[in-house]
């Protein structure tokens, strides 16, 4: 079980590569980081591991999850799961409903789905409030939340952007540490890019820096 | 001035809509005192509905309504699917003639395709062998499908180009990814997680189809079923006999159809919210809907299919404008002739004179009306007003409207052909100038205000350049809206305005395709034009501006 990037790069049509190729293995509970300033491509990376490279830019390298070549599976394939800095609830559905969207459609009866998506409510500290409206949620309960959501849908590896970049300085250390040790919990290979030092020294996996340094 | 321009926004276009309704009501219980009948009374209304036929009239308009609108929409959000998600995305480069096209002019150029000696019929003649062009109802068949055929065809690209400008105002790319990222394929993402943010977007355009298909007469008396036709038609009918005493029964009609719009909109409405309620049961199962995939591929495939079609229909327009001997079962013509146009552009003269005319005036007061509206009005709810005569259908207030106009004696002039399009010009204006208007960084204005420029400066010198490119855009949708008005025009020119749209629809049941095609050719040659220089204008005026090329397109 493990995350393994070989000789990545990344190449914008008619222009240089965004960094020098890049390896990086990860093991099952491991976190690795990447880690730059904005701009230097790290979101493309996470991108294009998760089969949504951007128009206009061509990936070399390989992307092997599990044992198995990821660069030609369709995203919805990969079993790689994405949280974003903005949790991208989905704002027409009750939180519940946002939680049973990641659950597998293979549990089935409602019972049975419902108590999943109660328990991962209780987990995340949201007990009793899967009725409510995404919009009403804090930043943190958000949060919190798009990580449940994308470990109900039992990822074989799961990638984080900047997930706590928007978050108040004071919240930011918990939802780190309730993130990390749920991912953990789970063995499954992760990966973050951000900014911050504090987020890679928290992973305490493989680090890599890209910008300037080849790496 | 705010009060000035909302008083002469409801005189101009509410007033009319308003007296209209109220003398149609009038005549529709028996009050009709022109004809010596005073009301109230139900005799109309039963005369109406003991008319032989009329019950199956009504069967096939909310039958051909209700299954081209939710096709049209069906059709709509598959294409705009594909389209963003990119193999497709050349479609919505190629919206503008289809958009631009008349109703009726579409309508005959589909009927030239599928009519027994058609286009599609002498391709397949070599497979089947038919000497003669078949005995088949193609077009005008009893279940109003060449009908459905025509609706969809000019409806789908109207809301593929809302549904295109509303996915803006949703993050569509991350809502696509963290789905995929849960496991979902596209065709799932787009039932369970985009069309229902996008709905409550485009539930109004959808409304204003919903009432054209269920009130068409143009589209209707060329494609549709003639006996009995659809119900707009057969009120129509009985609003020109020569027995004034129809006016009634017909007023009846109008009110009735007018009646069961508003029911229909509120069963759309009413099956949305039903949708909402119980869908979030379907969505909380979780099944990542692979046959959803291919479901979406082949809408998407039949929505092309159908574009496909229509661009078919266009080119047998000009073709058969030009064509001198085309014998069946030939796919070309045999030889080429300007016959046709030499003859028809001196025929037509007066006719296409007057449709431009019509088109330029009432472009031209609504584009006032619209920016004196955006410039004073601040933004409300209770805007949703404007669109008022897109929801209503045209018949149910029109005749009224004509019976008020000759109280005054005004009856059967341009002016009043003039104005009874600006109330179908103006919405749709407003609805492309909205946006762009309000979406205007007011610090242009502000930086002029400081320099001195005052309301009028800040916005002839300043507000009407930067927004060149959306008044240009306004004003060709303007011309195309006018065009192909066909109603309008024939109820308040009280048969004595002819503009080419009228003359097409006559000419559409006549034999002689030669010049049905060229008036046709030619009333699609206005508002191709109007798009022409929409696109052409904003270039050439903002030729060494980098920073306002960007937003000609």
């Amino acid at each position: 079980m493990s995350l393994i990037l070989q000789d990545i790069c990344i190449t914008p049509k008619g222009g240089a590569p965004l960094f020098a190729p890049l390896s990086l293995t990860i093991a099952a509970g491991q976190i690795g980081a990447v880690m730059g300033p904005s701009g230097v491509g790290k979101s493309t990376l996470l991108a294009a591991i998760a089969g949504h490279l951007p128009q206009g830019f061509a990936l070399t390298g390989e992307i092997t999850l599990n044992g198995a070549r990821m660069n030609s599976t369709a995203p919805q394939l990969r079993r790689i799961g994405l949280m974003f800095q903005d949790a991208l609830l989905f704002p027409h559905l009750s939180l519940a409903d946002n939680l049973a969207f990641g659950l597998p459609a293979q549990i089935k009866g409602k019972a049975a789905r419902k108590a999943a998506v109660e328990q991962a409510l209780a987990a995340a500290g949201l007990a009793g409030m899967g009725a409510r409206d995404p919009a009403t949620l804090s930043g943190g309960e958000r949060a919190r939340a798009a990580l449940m959501r994308s470990l109900l849908a039992q990822p074989q590896a799961i990638l984080l952007d900047e997930p706590f970049s928007k978050l108040d300085t004071a919240l930011r250390a918990g939802i780190r540490a309730f993130a990390f040790d749920h991912i953990r919990a789970r063995a499954i290979p992760a990966l973050i890019v951000t900014h911050d030092a504090s987020d890679a020294a928290a992973a305490g996996g493989p680090v890599l820096n890209l910008g300037g340094q080849a790496g | 001035m705010r009060a000035a321009v909302l008083v002469i926004a409801a005189l101009a276009l509410f007033a009319p809509i308003a007296a209209g309704l109220w003398h149609s009501a009038g005549a529709a219980l028996g009050h009709l005192p022109a004809l010596g009948s005073v009301g109230p009374s139900l005799a109309p209304l039963q005369d109406l509905v003991t008319q032989p036929g009329f019950a199956t009239a009504l069967r096939l308009t909310l039958g051909t309504g209700f299954t081209a609108t939710l096709l049209s929409l069906a059709l709509a959000i598959a294409l705009a699917a594909a389209i963003t998600n990119g193999p497709a995305r050349i479609i919505s480069r190629v919206l503008a003639p289809f958009l631009a096209m008349p109703h009726a002019a579409m309508a005959v150029g589909l009927a030239f395709v599928l009519a027994p000696s058609g286009w599609i019929a002498r391709a397949l003649a070599p497979v089947f062998g038919w000497a003669r062009p078949p005995d088949l109802a193609s077009v005008n068949d009893a279940f109003g499908a060449a009908l459905i055929l025509g609706l969809v065809i000019k409806e789908t690209p109207f809301l593929l180009l809302v549904i295109l400008a509303a996915l803006t105002q949703i993050p569509l790319r991350a809502h696509i990814h963290t789905a995929q990222s849960l496991g979902y394929g596209i065709g799932a993402i787009w039932a369970k997680v985009i069309v229902p943010q996008l709905w409550p977007l485009i539930r109004l355009p959808v409304y204003v189809v919903l009432i054209y298909n269920l009130s068409v007469i143009d589209m209707a008396l060329i494609l549709g079923p003639s006996n009995p036709p659809t119900a707009a038609v057969f009120i129509a009918r009985m609003f020109s006999s020569p027995d004034l005493a129809q006016i009634m029964p017909a007023s009846a009609g109008a009110i009735l159809l007018g009646l069961l719009a508003v029911a229909s909109i509120a069963a759309l409405w009413g099956g949305a919210r039903a949708i909402a309620r119980f869908g979030p049961i379907w969505v909380r199962r979780g099944g990542r809907g692979a046959p959803l995939n291919t479901l979406f591929f082949g809408t998407a495939m039949l929505g092309g299919a159908l574009l496909l079609l229509g661009a078919a229909a266009m080119v047998s327009l000009a073709l058969w404008s030009l064509a001198w001997r085309w014998p069946w079962p030939m796919l070309l013509p045999e030889s080429l002739s300007f016959a046709a146009w030499a003859r028809a552009l001196g025929d037509f003269g007066p006719e296409l004179a007057m449709t431009a005319l019509i088109a330029l005036a009432s472009t031209a007061i609504s584009l006032v009306l619209a920016v004196a509206w955006l410039e004073t009005q601040t933004p409300s709810r209770r805007e949703a007003l404007i669109y008022l005569p897109l929801l209503i259908p045209q018949i149910s207030f029109l005749f009224g409207m004509n019976m008020m106009l000759l109280q005054f004696g005004a009856q059967g002039n341009i002016g009043a052909v003039i104005w009874a399009h600006l109330l179908f010009v103006f919405p749709y204006m407003m609805i492309a100038l909205t946006g762009p208007w309000r979406g205007l960084d007011p610090r242009y204005a502000h930086a002029a205000a400081s320099l001195g420029a005052g309301r009028l400066r800040q916005l002839w010198a300043v507000k009407l350049p930067l927004l060149l490119t959306p008044i240009c855009a306004a004003m060709a949708i303007g011309v195309a809206v006018s065009v192909a008005q066909y109603l309008p025009t024939l109820f308040l020119g009280a048969g004595r305005i002819g503009t080419l749209t009228t003359e097409a629809v006559t000419l559409a049941s006549s034999s002689d395709r030669r010049i049905t095609g060229v008036v046709t050719s030619l009333q699609t040659t206005l508002p191709f034009a109007a798009y022409l220089l929409a696109f052409v204008i904003p270039k050439l005026a903002h030729k060494n501006r980098s920073a306002l090329q960007g937003a000609a397109a």
